[in-house]
């Protein structure tokens, strides 16, 4: 191979320019990516917060006006897109990034640049969405884009085509990570370590991954009809053409299903890694937890028409979805009861990561409850569309997911960053956002029941909602606080230079029996497994406890080169869509040339880049 | 501290937490809520409600049961870094069989009642005796059609107490939703199929109800009311709103100049209107609200004829007695009626109906002639 | 250029590549499942003509269809030469595979515009705009799969495909198969079922 300062580098198993702007944009490093994602996340996480205390701040009266219709309308359907695809699903990848190769003994992904390429892809796409307010031009149409309120006709602004070209992308950066994890899970284990001995957060990865792969082109084609219709002039969901409105509900739901199990399993991995650490006993049931998965990801798809019982389906299609959503319940139930059985008989350590643990299992009870009352269609038909609903998803999304990415934030942050969270700071952030959280939705259990509909940008006086509105507007505000109340705990422990020990928790898996932060190639050596808690194994084999682990040279040890093609990349798939949505300015099959050659050029040059080692 | 009482302590504490929420949350259950699904009085809103009273109960069960279990556990077995490791426990089969046949146990029982009550929904009644009613949904108001008696109206629909209603839905233009909570729950509305509902009102009352698909920027100011009235009551309705077919055919207008625009009327002959710049004379103060109806353009959206269906705006036929305005929610008093229709984009911004340069005068005629329809 | 180049121990025994040009391509699977259960839905719901029957031309479409089967036959032959380091076997066979993809689309091409011509656009009914967008799609995938194809033979000629780098040539090879099966499903759900 050509010689050259990296590769010289490359043999050190260092390379240069570890800092800066240049390292971060060329990095291939799973971990530091996780980071790219993580970090990225959350600040979407935080506008997505803003959009809703808005929300929550216009609702909190009736006969509001603190913001206009138009504008509460886009604050809506921006919070929901933002949390799910924006938030929920890259801090997962933050902890898919950062956490996979280290559970499995892997040095990286299958395809680092696949990866690089996977998050710049993702950053371009919340950054052309959320570029849409500059223009005023915010989507406006719901989260879910019904047809035909969505077609040219009846959202002539841009709004809608920020909406489905934003998806587009996003949806190309996950297929790619899709496959890129799908890979490295099957394919790059340590030795010894069987299918049915992974870590369980491996587990629900790998499974959200193949829920990712069969579920995103299905969305993609819906998108792609609802684009051509809107910017060619197509009637595939027009009705005066012959286009069918339910058609774009089938096609959506297909994928939006499946897509709130993407929001789940990862968060579902998270906890059955938590809880057997801090009850000091293995997880209860290890091959139902990966059997209830794997069925909760396959009867996933057939449950889609349960958010169209409003449609008037017929009685078997209702019957058939009522009853395929009950049968979804029992697994789920298998899994917490699993779960409960891992604390039982456990010596519980009630540190921050098991309160937010705990907390998921209470809050999602809770939203599995409310699900089962959906399931059964003629109960859902006073239910859909109202707060009631609006109570469920969040118990699920937030109490569940957020909940268990905000326990695996506390867990795994002093193995990411090489030091420790305040514990103190910890509980008082679980305590406000638990009170924040149940005081914000669960009333809208109850001001649904009792007739407030969803997505309305006001309330008149007389139906009663005021009082319980107002309620759930101060709880979002100590929800929100309680998110600031993390920040400065971040900031303050990132400050005191307080050293994380590799394995402050006593921790099962691979990834505490390296150093906090771990080197750039994780294992000095790839170890061999031998059970589904290695690490616990291997202490226990050396009396209980092993040295703290040192921190190597790691020469001789070959990593992937940085490269910027990945970016350009990315660069090159944001301008194709960008000329698309502007296919008619005046240069506008200029512009789409363009694009398209920025984009053969990269994928070209990375193709042919010289391999290392 | 000794170990019991501060367990003890943290119980306290998560108790008094407990009570506050529930506290708080319950004080707000003193309010009415006049949209409730809670009060059924229609046969399909008790038929859905009774399905809804099973799962909660058994969702209630299991709530306690499992969020009981949860804090026993958390409090059991709260440890210390120093205690000696647990029983290494992996699973118990038997236990765990048990916990899957026992919810799919549950399901089972609820599975029952829904599928038997889903095919219920779908059984429209049929006969002589049963009111046909056909519901339009527009952006942002509900039409209503009597297709037996052959009447229009908008926003608010009556209904004959004790007598089955059967409803057939279509949408002029995007998906709505028709959702009456205490009659009939809700059904979505497409563009192209009809869906359809029943009902049968059990008591006398006026029941709210509220759009319940998002339509666009209006969707959350798109109610309507279900006026239930004895069977006699109804009959009065009925006649009176069929009786707006004979009015008289209002006054031709003047002379026509060389800007007369024909605008052909439900009620008669083709009559000519001036541009509006003559309405703002010192005349025009004058000026019946039947003539001002025809200048200022609302003859061309709004029928005052019930017995002709025109759907571009709303039939105001009978707009002098109901409930509320602007798809219901404005009161209707004289003062909201007047605000409506001089300035409809300040009231409801992005509806259909322009502003049209109607003055304070101008207004309060109008809103007489309405009062007397 | 992944990380385990030069140690392909893989857990499963199957290169990372290959593997994922598999679960790309099960992914496009959905894609193309997706778009084909458009074209039956709105089969036989066009308001208004050109209908199928009227303007299909069977023999053409038959012909291109024969020509993508065999290009599946050469470029197998062809990943046979490469992998045996039978260089005029190699690039013999997959010059055939390129023309095939070359006539399938020239074909594809005489094809839309002799719809266009008869009247047929995608606005103008349900059958236009979801016929066109299947094979649309479908006719793209060939086209970046005969770009590929035409790169690897480019490196084949400048020796850059020896037999220890075929596994590049076998992920376009069975990308190529995926786009021809894919054919398999539309041609007679498209072309032979009746309307």
């Amino acid at each position: 191979m050509a010689t050259s300062v990296l590769d010289h580098a490359g043999a050190a198993g260092i390379h240069p320019e570890k800092t800066g702007l240049w390292a971060w944009i060329t990095t291939v490093d799973h971990k530091k990516i996780g980071i790219l994602y993580g970090a990225s996340a959350f600040i979407f996480f935080l506008i997505g917060g803003l959009e809703a205390l808005l929300i929550r701040w216009q609702l909190m009266k009736p006969d509001n006006n603190f913001v206009s219709p138009e504008f509460y309308n886009q604050l809506f359907t921006m919070h929901g897109t933002t949390m799910i695809f924006l938030a929920v699903m890259p801090l997962s990848a933050m902890f898919f990034n950062f956490f996979i190769p280290l559970l499995i003994g892997a040095r990286d992904v299958a395809f680092p640049r696949l990866n690089a390429f996977s998050y710049w892809v993702f950053l371009f796409g919340g950054l052309f969405l959320n570029s849409s307010f500059l223009f005023s031009a915010a989507p406006n149409g719901g989260w879910f884009g019904y047809a035909n309120l969505s077609s040219k006709q009846y959202s002539p602004g841009l709004n809608m085509d920020f909406w489905a070209i934003g998806l587009q992308i996003l949806g190309i950066a996950s297929l790619a990570a899709g496959v890129n994890f799908f890979v490295t899970i099957l394919n790059m284990r340590a030795p010894g370590m069987k299918l049915i001995r992974m870590p369980m957060f491996v587990w629900m990865s790998f499974i959200t991954q193949l829920l990712v792969l069969l579920s995103f082109p299905v969305i993609t084609v819906a998108l792609i009809l609802l684009m051509f219709d809107r910017l060619f002039g197509t009637n595939f969901f027009v009705p005066l053409g012959g286009g069918d409105t339910m058609l774009w509900q089938h096609l959506f739901w297909v994928f939006g299903h499946p897509e709130v199990y993407i929001l789940i399993l990862p968060a579902f991995g998270i906890i059955s890694e938590i809880l057997p650490v801090f009850s000091r006993k293995p997880l209860f049931g290890y091959t139902a937890m990966v059997f209830s998965g794997c069925f909760i990801a396959f009867l996933g798809f057939g449950v889609w028409s349960h958010h169209m019982f409003s449609t008037g389906m017929g009685p078997i299609a209702d019957s058939v979805f009522s009853l395929a959503t009950m049968l979804i319940a029992i697994p789920t139930g298998v899994k917490i009861f699993n779960w409960m059985g891992t604390v039982w008989g456990g010596s519980i350590q009630l540190k921050t990561p098991m309160y937010f643990a705990l907390g998921f299992i209470a809050m999602f009870i809770m939203g599995g409850l409310s699900g089962v009352m959906h399931s059964t269609a003629p109960a859902d038909l006073q239910q859909t569309d109202t707060y009631f609903v609006v109570a469920h998803f969040h118990y699920v999304l937030f109490g569940g997911s957020i909940f268990a990415l905000t326990a695996g934030a506390y867990y795994w942050w002093p193995k990411m960053f090489g030091h420790m969270l305040d514990e103190g700071l910890g509980k008082l952030h679980f305590w406000l956002m638990l009170i924040g959280f149940n005081l914000t939705f669960f009333p809208m259990h109850i001001v649904g029941l009792e007739g407030m509909p969803r997505r309305v940008y006001t309330y008149p006086a007389g139906l009663g909602f005021e009082s319980l509105n107002r309620l759930e507007t101060y709880g979002a505000l100590i929800l929100g606080f309680s998110f600031l109340v993390f920040i400065f705990n971040v900031i303050r422990s990132t400050r005191s230079k307080v050293h994380a020990p590799a394995d402050p928790w006593n921790g099962a898996t691979l990834e505490w029996s390296i150093p906090s932060p771990p080197q750039e190639f994780n294992f000095p050596v790839i170890p061999t497994v031998h059970g589904r808690d290695p690490f616990w194994d291997e202490k226990r084999a050396q009396g209980g406890k092993v040295p703290e682990p040192a921190r190597v040279s790691g020469a001789g040890i070959h990593l992937p080169n940085p490269s910027y093609w990945p970016f350009l990349a990315a660069v090159g798939v944001l301008l194709l869509f960008i000329a698309l949505m502007h296919h008619e300015a005046k240069f506008g099959p200029v512009y789409i040339f363009a694009a398209v050659s920025v984009l053969f050029f990269s994928i070209f040059n990375w193709v042919f880049e010289p391999a290392e080692g | 501290m000794d170990h019991r009482f501060k367990r003890w302590r943290s119980f306290a504490g998560a108790l008094l937490l407990l009570t506050l929420f529930v506290v708080a949350v319950g004080s707000a259950q003193s309010v009415q809520y006049p949209q409730s699904t809670l009060h059924p009085r229609g046969d399909f809103a008790l038929m859905v409600d009774k399905l809804f009273r099973t799962t909660l109960l058994w969702a209630t069960i299991v709530f306690l049961l499992t969020e009981g279990a949860l804090l026993f556990v958390i409090f059991k077995f709260r440890g210390k870094p120093d205690d000696p490791e647990p029983k290494q426990v992996h699973g118990n089969t038997m236990v765990e069989v048990i916990w899957t046949a026992i919810p799919a146990l549950v399901l089972a029982m609820i599975a029952v009642p829904t599928v038997r009550t889903i095919f219920r929904t779908y059984e429209v009644p049929k006969g002589a005796d049963v009111l046909q009613v056909e519901v339009i949904g527009h952006q942002w108001w509900w039409e209503f059609r009597y297709p037996q008696l052959g009447l229009t109206t908008a926003n608010e629909l009556h209904v004959p107490v004790g007598r089955t209603v059967a409803v057939k839905m279509v949408t002029q233009d995007v998906l709505h939703s028709w959702w009456i909570p205490q009659l009939a729950a809700k059904r979505d509305v497409f563009p192209n199929r009809s869906t359809t509902l029943w009902f049968k009102a059990e008591e006398p009352g006026d029941y709210p109800g509220q759009c319940a698909e998002f339509c666009g920027i209006q969707h959350g100011r798109m109610a309507f009311q279900v006026i239930a009235q004895s069977p006699e009551e109804f009959d009065v309705y009925v006649g009176r709103m069929q009786a707006t077919a004979v009015r008289p055919a209002a006054p031709a207008a003047p002379a026509a100049d060389s800007t007369a625009v024909a605008k052909p009327t439900a009620a008669g002959p083709a009559l000519t209107t001036t541009t509006l710049a003559a309405t703002t004379t010192a005349e025009a103060d004058t000026m019946p609200g039947s003539q001002l109806f025809m200048m200022k353009g609302c003859i061309g959206c709004h029928s005052l004829n019930a017995t002709v269906p025109m759907g571009i705006g709303p039939n105001l036929a009978g707009i002098g007695r109901r409930l509320y305005i602007a798809a219901g929610w404005l009161e209707n008093t004289d003062a909201n009626l007047a605000k409506w229709i001089q300035h409809p984009q300040t009231v409801k911004h992005g509806v259909l109906m322009p502003d049209l340069g109607v003055t304070d005068a101008e207004a309060q005629s109008l809103v007489a002639y309405l009062r007397q329809h | 250029m992944d990380a385990h180049a030069l140690h392909p121990e893989t857990s499963t025994g199957i290169p990372n590549r290959k593997l994922a040009i598999w679960t790309f391509i099960g992914s496009e699977c959905l894609f193309f499942a997706s778009l084909i259960s458009v074209y039956l839905v709105y089969k036989g719901k066009s308001l208004v003509g050109p209908y199928p029957s009227e303007i299909f031309e069977i023999p053409l479409v038959t012909a291109g269809t024969a020509l993508l089967l065999f290009s599946s036959l050469f470029v197998v032959l062809a990943l046979n030469g490469c992998e045996q380091g039978n260089r005029k076997k190699f690039l013999g066979w997959l010059a055939m595979t390129i023309l095939c993809g070359f006539f399938f689309i020239g074909m594809q091409v005489y094809e839309f515009t002799h719809f266009f011509h008869e009247g047929l656009t995608m606005q103008k009914n349900l059958f236009g705009a979801s016929f066109f967008t299947l094979t649309g799609f479908h006719g793209t995938h060939v086209t970046i799969g005969v770009i590929w194809l035409i790169s690897i033979f480019i490196e084949g000629v400048r020796g850059h495909v020896p037999p220890a780098k075929a596994l590049n040539f076998e992920m376009a090879a069975l990308y190529w198969h995926f786009v021809d099966v894919v054919w398999i499903v539309i041609f007679p759900v498209v072309y032979l079922m009746n309307s």
